[in-house]
Formats: C-alpha cells, sequence, structure tokens
C-alpha cells in the first residue's frame, strides 16, 4: 500500500501537501516529493483537483 | 545574499512582498526568498480584489489591472440571479488582477526599498536554537547556505511547510480545503464589468463556480468545491468542463491552473519564538469566498510593523510577536473571518431547494442599503420555513 503520484496528472499545486497530516508531501516547484513518513492514509487523494494521487483504499476514506 | 539580516521572509506572493517591503521601509536589513524561479507564476488565484482595500497598500495602475467590476451577479440552481452592487458583493468585487504583474510589481517594491530577493531559493529547515526560530537553512541551485535573522516570517502559501518545521500544526481537516480548478477562457460572452457566481451542489458542492473577467470576451472561469464530494470522475476539473461545456462551449483556455484555498478557521496560533506566520500559511483567507490577496497583505505588512518594533526593543520571543496575533484577530479582517466562517458552515448545509427559495425571496428587492446582518434579518422575515436555521445563524454573527 504506497501513494503513487501520476506525474502526468498533476498541476503541482500544492493542495495536497496543505491537508497530510504527517507533513510527508512537500511542493519542490513543479515537483511533489512524498518521503517515508507517508502513511498512506488517502487524504491527499480526495484534494487533488485532477485526482493525480492514488493509494489502493481510496474507497474506504 | 548575506549572512544574516534582521527579517527573513519566505516565499514571495503578496504576504511576503509586503512584508519584506514594509520592513525595509522601516530601515531594517531583509531578504525574501521564493522558491520558484519566477515572482508571480504560476498564478494559483482568481484574481478578484475591492478597490478600496487594495488601495490600503498601493495605487491602482493599469499595467496590472485586467478589468474593473461594478456589481456581482449570484445565480442558483433554478435560475434565479441576485444582483448585488460590489459594496454588497464584499471584498471579492472591485479589480481583477492580472497577478503575473501585479506581484512582480509588489515585489520590485520591496526590492526599491532595499530588500535583498532571491529567486529558485527555497527554506529546507528553520534553525532552531533552544525552540527559537533564528532563520533558515536555504538550498538554491543546488547549494546550501544557512541565513540568521531574529525574525523569519513564513509567507510560503497554501502548502506552507515551515511553520510546521518550527512546530505549528498547519494541517488543514479535509473538508475544509477548498479544491479548486480555473481555465481563463477568451473568445467568449461575458458581461465584462459583472462578476458572477454559480451556486448549486449539482454544479459546485459546498463551493460555487466563478466567472471574473479578465477583459471585453475573456474570463477567469474556476470552481471550487469540497473535497468530500470528490472522487474519480467528480473532480473539481470534472465539474469545470462539464459546466463549460454547458455555457462557454465555444470558449479557448489559454491557462488552466488548479490549486487549494483554505476555507478552515485561521492557524491556532501564527507567532512562536522568531517566527510569524502570514497569508495563506496562516489559513487568513476568506472561508467564505476564499478570497485572499487582501488578507495576505494585510497580515504581511502588519507583521513586520510587528517585527520591526519587537527587534528595536530587542525582544524576539512568541510573547512580544504576539501583539501581530492579536491585532489580526481583532481587525476589521479577522472580525470578517469569523463571522464569515460561520456564514460558510450555514451555506454549506443548504440543499438546492433551500437556496433556490432564499435568493428568490430577496431577488426583487433594493440590496444597496443592507449589510450581512440586514440580509439575515431579512432572510428570516422572509423565510419563516427556515426560520430555525437562520435565526442561528443570525446569532452566531450578531
Amino acid at each position: 500500500m504506497r501513494l503513487t503520484i501520476h506525474r502526468e496528472i498533476c498541476g503541482y499545486c500544492g493542495a495536497c501537501v496543505s491537508v497530510c497530516p504527517e507533513g510527508a508531501l512537500e511542493l519542490i516547484d513543479a515537483y511533489l516529493e512524498v518521503d517515508e513518513k507517508c502513511i498512506s492514509c488517502g487524504i491527499c487523494t480526495k484534494a487533488c483537483p485532477l485526482g493525480a494521487l492514488e493509494v489502493d483504499h481510496e474507497g474506504r476514506l | 545574499m548575506k549572512d544574516a539580516y534582521d527579517i527573513l521572509v519566505i516565499g514571495g506572493g503578496p504576504g511576503g512582498a509586503m512584508a519584506a517591503r514594509t520592513a525595509a521601509e522601516k530601515g531594517l536589513s531583509v531578504c525574501l526568498v521564493e522558491k520558484r524561479p519566477a515572482i508571480g507564476a504560476p498564478v494559483r488565484c482568481a484574481e478578484g480584489i475591492g478597490k478600496e482595500l487594495l488601495q490600503e497598500f498601493i495605487s491602482p495602475d493599469p499595467r496590472w489591472i485586467s478589468a474593473e467590476i461594478d456589481s456581482a451577479k449570484i445565480i442558483v440552481p433554478d435560475g434565479t440571479s441576485l444582483q448585488l452592487d460590489p459594496q454588497f458583493a464584499g471584498n471579492e468585487v472591485g479589480y481583477i488582477l492580472d497577478r503575473k504583474i501585479f506581484d512582480r510589481e509588489l515585489v520590485w517594491k520591496a526590492a526599491e526599498a532595499g530588500s535583498d530577493v532571491q529567486v529558485k531559493t527555497r527554506a529546507v529547515a528553520p534553525i532552531l536554537e533552544n525552540g527559537t526560530v533564528k532563520g533558515a537553512r536555504l538550498e538554491f541551485c543546488g547549494k546550501v547556505k544557512d541565513v540568521t535573522a531574529p525574525v523569519t516570517i513564513a509567507a510560503d502559501g497554501v502548502e506552507s511547510k515551515f511553520a510546521r518545521w518550527c512546530g505549528i500544526d498547519t494541517t488543514i481537516p479535509i473538508r475544509e480545503l477548498a479544491t479548486c480548478a480555473q481555465y481563463l477562457l477568451t473568445d467568449i460572452d461575458i458581461e465584462p464589468h459583472t462578476t458572477v457566481f454559480f451556486l448549486g451542489n449539482t454544479i459546485a458542492p459546498e463551493g460555487y463556480i466563478w466567472v471574473f473577467p479578465k477583459g471585453e470576451r475573456s474570463a477567469n472561469v474556476g470552481i471550487g468545491i469540497s473535497p468530500r464530494c470528490c472522487g474519480p470522475g467528480r473532480r473539481p476539473k470534472d465539474y469545470l468542463d462539464r459546466f463549460v461545456a454547458d455555457h462557454f462551449p465555444r470558449g479557448k483556455p489559454i491557462e488552466c491552473i488548479v490549486g487549494g484555498v483554505p476555507v478552515c478557521k485561521p492557524l491556532q496560533t501564527t507567532v512562536a519564538d522568531g517566527l510569524m506566520v502570514v497569508g495563506d500559511a496562516a489559513r487568513v483567507s476568506d472561508p467564505l469566498t476564499g478570497g485572499g490577496i487582501y488578507n495576505t497583505m494585510f497580515t504581511g505588512k502588519l507583521a513586520a510593523e510587528v517585527a520591526a518594533s519587537c527587534i528595536a526593543q530587542g525582544d524576539c520571543g512568541c510573547e512580544a510577536l504576539s501583539v501581530y496575533d492579536k491585532e489580526w484577530r481583532k481587525s476589521k479582517m479577522g472580525k470578517a473571518i469569523e463571522r464569515n466562517y460561520k456564514i460558510k458552515e450555514f451555506f454549506i448545509t443548504l440543499s438546492d431547494e433551500k437556496l433556490n427559495a432564499l435568493v428568490k425571496s430577496i431577488s426583487h428587492i433594493n440590496l444597496k442599503e443592507f449589510s450581512t446582518f440586514t440580509l439575515v434579518r431579512e432572510l428570516i422575515t422572509r423565510n419563516p420555513k427556515l426560520l430555525l436555521e437562520l435565526k442561528a445563524l443570525k446569532d452566531s454573527i450578531s
């Protein structure tokens, strides 16, 4: 179970960064970085305006 | 860039620029760093601001004003529309800016006042000494440099990390982020001096669609909605595409942007030892409208003013800096955030039927003489069936 960033979809807006409870995401100019603090909770997948983020269990939120 | 300044500003948007300019004008040494390679891009904004509000900070200049707005229109699901004059429509009409130029102008003014400016320079960590923020470790083009300052101002926007690294919880509750998409559409038929807001749970659940003119035949057409209502095929861009297909099928997008807008309560605290947080990073955007340009400029300027007096007195601890936190909370802006948060909480509970009924009930009266409070009172007298809900709203904002 892990977070997948679809970089061809990502609009590098940082909406996901602002809702991440673990502080695991960071927007570096036009590149979204995810670090080992990610717990695959899927909250960020809901915040993304484009649907660029995916974890296995989004439906359970 | 020197090794030490009086004030280090993280972020080159309107909040950071106002902070840097204000600090420089007060004779302080200040450096503003922006992680992106260019000030003003990419735009993440619908670009509306009230005329009088803007003029608190800068004289209007046609170089960065895309359109002047003299009225606003709200359209509910059954097609009923409510026309508001700009005074009543609040802070989000007046000018539609060209943020690419506007943001540069503000940073130029900061630079002219004496601030150093660095682009493509990112804060990667705070410098902490016994829990006190003493500046930041900066990274630019593969180089790393520590820059110290008795006060660091975090103006790093919705995706802010700096305050979090310093121990302030900045996480926006997922239901209190507006997730947004916007096209700059050209070659469309619009009213070039009217902003239009479309409401309704089918087209924009817990949010709205905006049409903000950028010229005679072009406009920012965007949407902000609750992530609670999102899923595959129901993302902001999906909703927006359906709206555009319906309303502007021949429009040509020359820009497509996305973003998140805080519609939560502001941070519990916007100061720490050696640290001040402003603008979207402090979550001070308007929870009802999502507007944030004025609020970020206001907090940026105020933070620098308070920082200047704290530096002069040689005490930049949390207690001393908290004058800033107290001041903005009791300001007109702070009060408006508090009130509009409550109105937003009411607004998102409304069904389309209730929205229709409410707007219909007041669509034929002259609103020029109304304040938010008298509007709610008017709604109550005209909507006895909604008495309980409206009464609660009235009590909460009175």
